[in-house]
């Protein structure tokens, strides 16, 4: 049950990070908007048109984005265009930055963030790498705890733990291999 | 001079194979008793420059310094007698000749050192009870299973009391329990021994038992991370 409703915060989480992502590039127009995220992250799980919605008022709401020019309201359906504000592009930053802890989703997240680094244009290899120390060093803390632990059912706790971990970090290593084919398939889609 | 500090660097070391290039400038130091493990994926020069550091391979420009000292400089004679004298190696297979006894293995490094046959006997039969390899001095390597050979390796290594082990995927051979076993002794003695290690792994269970990891990638060795490091 706690692990359904990280995963389900942590999804939320990283949806709203990677629409920042796109609007990052360029300002956009919500139904554009959802377009992209369907194109670039969930070919598999398209984003509903109401979670796109309610995404923006919530990056409205923190001041992540503003609305940019004069809303069309005359015909159809009112149109906005959003683009992300110096808040938003450092909270971007900084969520790209830093490494994450381990989670149940945790490749999920990884996927978003390598996706978003190649569509900013920055160096996804060097944000992965900062991923990768931060893995090892908690495998180092899992490492010393069952070395020094008397407990069988406590080592095997963190042999599971242990390889969960290992498991991200070959995905890490592949995808590391994978960068360049991985922008230039992602730059063709665009 | 080399800092004090470390006991082993690599400065910009460069090496090819023919028109290959293994490494294209890595830099590296080992502080003493540290563990270190070098990572990488296949074929990124992480084992060569665990040659380079050990005198077994000659860089082709740049340096490697032991202890104060130039190794790169040195001819093969005295390449060969550090390497004899003052490093150890555990390798994924390979190193023990399986015709001879455990204890003959152990002992041989300890002969060519020019111990006397009674102390080089009386040292490697020493070795078996703290790898918990007791009663299988008189066996065959050939003969014993992938764990307990790498013990034994581990043993002939650590014979000589270096003052640099250097293990080139050590585990990789085994399974994950017999990899555990294998790891937890190479560690433990080390530490206690002060022997400095360098592990050259491309598998994170087994770096996670180092202090610091190092990856090695097209040829380069520059991306180091140590406990605090690591810690963002």
């Amino acid at each position: 049950m706690a692990s359904t409703i990280l995963l389900m915060y942590s999804h939320g989480v990283s949806i709203a990070y990677a629409v920042l992502g796109i609007i990052g590039q360029r300002p956009s127009y919500g139904y554009d908007l959802k377009k992209d995220y369907d194109l670039y992250y969930g070919k598999q799980k398209p984003l509903a048109f109401g979670q796109v919605y309610a995404t923006l008022s919530r990056l409205l709401r923190d001041k992540k984005i503003a609305t940019q020019g004069a809303i069309e309201p005359s015909k159809g359906p009112e149109r906005r265009l959003y683009a992300i504000t110096e808040l938003g592009r450092n909270d971007l930053e900084t969520w790209l930055t830093t490494p994450e802890e381990q989670r149940p989703d945790t490749q999920t997240v990884l996927f978003t963030k390598v996706v978003t680094a190649i569509l900013l244009e920055k160096e996804p290899d060097v944000y992965l790498d900062a991923q990768r120390g931060a893995h090892i060093q908690r495998m180092r803390e899992l490492t010393t705890l069952r070395r020094e632990s008397d407990s069988l059912s406590e080592r095997l706790t963190a042999d599971y733990a242990l390889f969960h971990l290992e498991a991200d970090l070959r995905w890490m290593d592949v995808t590391l291999g994978r960068l360049k084919p991985l922008a230039k398939e992602i730059r063709r889609e665009r | 001079m080399s800092d004090s500090d470390h006991l082993l660097e690599a400065r910009d070391v460069k090496k090819a194979f023919g028109a290959t290039p293994a490494l294209r400038g890595a830099t590296l130091a080992v502080a003493r008793g540290e563990i270190l493990a070098i990572m990488g994926p296949s074929g990124s020069g992480k084992s060569t420059l665990l040659h380079c550091m050990a005198g077994i391979v000659e860089p082709d420009s740049g340096e490697v310094w032991f202890d104060g000292r130039r190794l790169d400089t040195l001819d093969e004679a005295g390449r060969s007698r550090l390497r004899r004298t003052s490093f150890g190696f555990v390798f994924q297979f390979g190193q023990l000749v399986p015709e001879l006894t455990a204890e003959d293995n152990v002992a041989l490094p300890l002969l060519l050192n020019r111990a006397s046959r009674k102390k080089a006997y009386t040292v490697a039969r020493s070795w078996f009870p703290r790898l918990g390899i007791e009663n299988l001095e008189r066996q065959r390597t050939g003969e014993m299973s992938g764990g307990q050979g790498q013990r034994v390796a581990i043993a002939r290594a650590l014979a000589i009391e270096p003052q640099v082990l250097f293990a080139d995927e050590p585990t990789g051979a085994l399974d994950s329990l017999a990899s555990e076993h294998v790891m937890e002794l190479l560690v433990t003695i080390s530490r206690k021994q002060g022997t400095t290690v360098v592990i050259v792994t491309h598998d994170a269970r087994i770096a996670a038992y180092a202090d610091r990891e190092v990856m090695v990638r097209d040829g380069r060795a520059n991306i180091a991370r140590s406990r605090a490091e690591a810690a963002l």
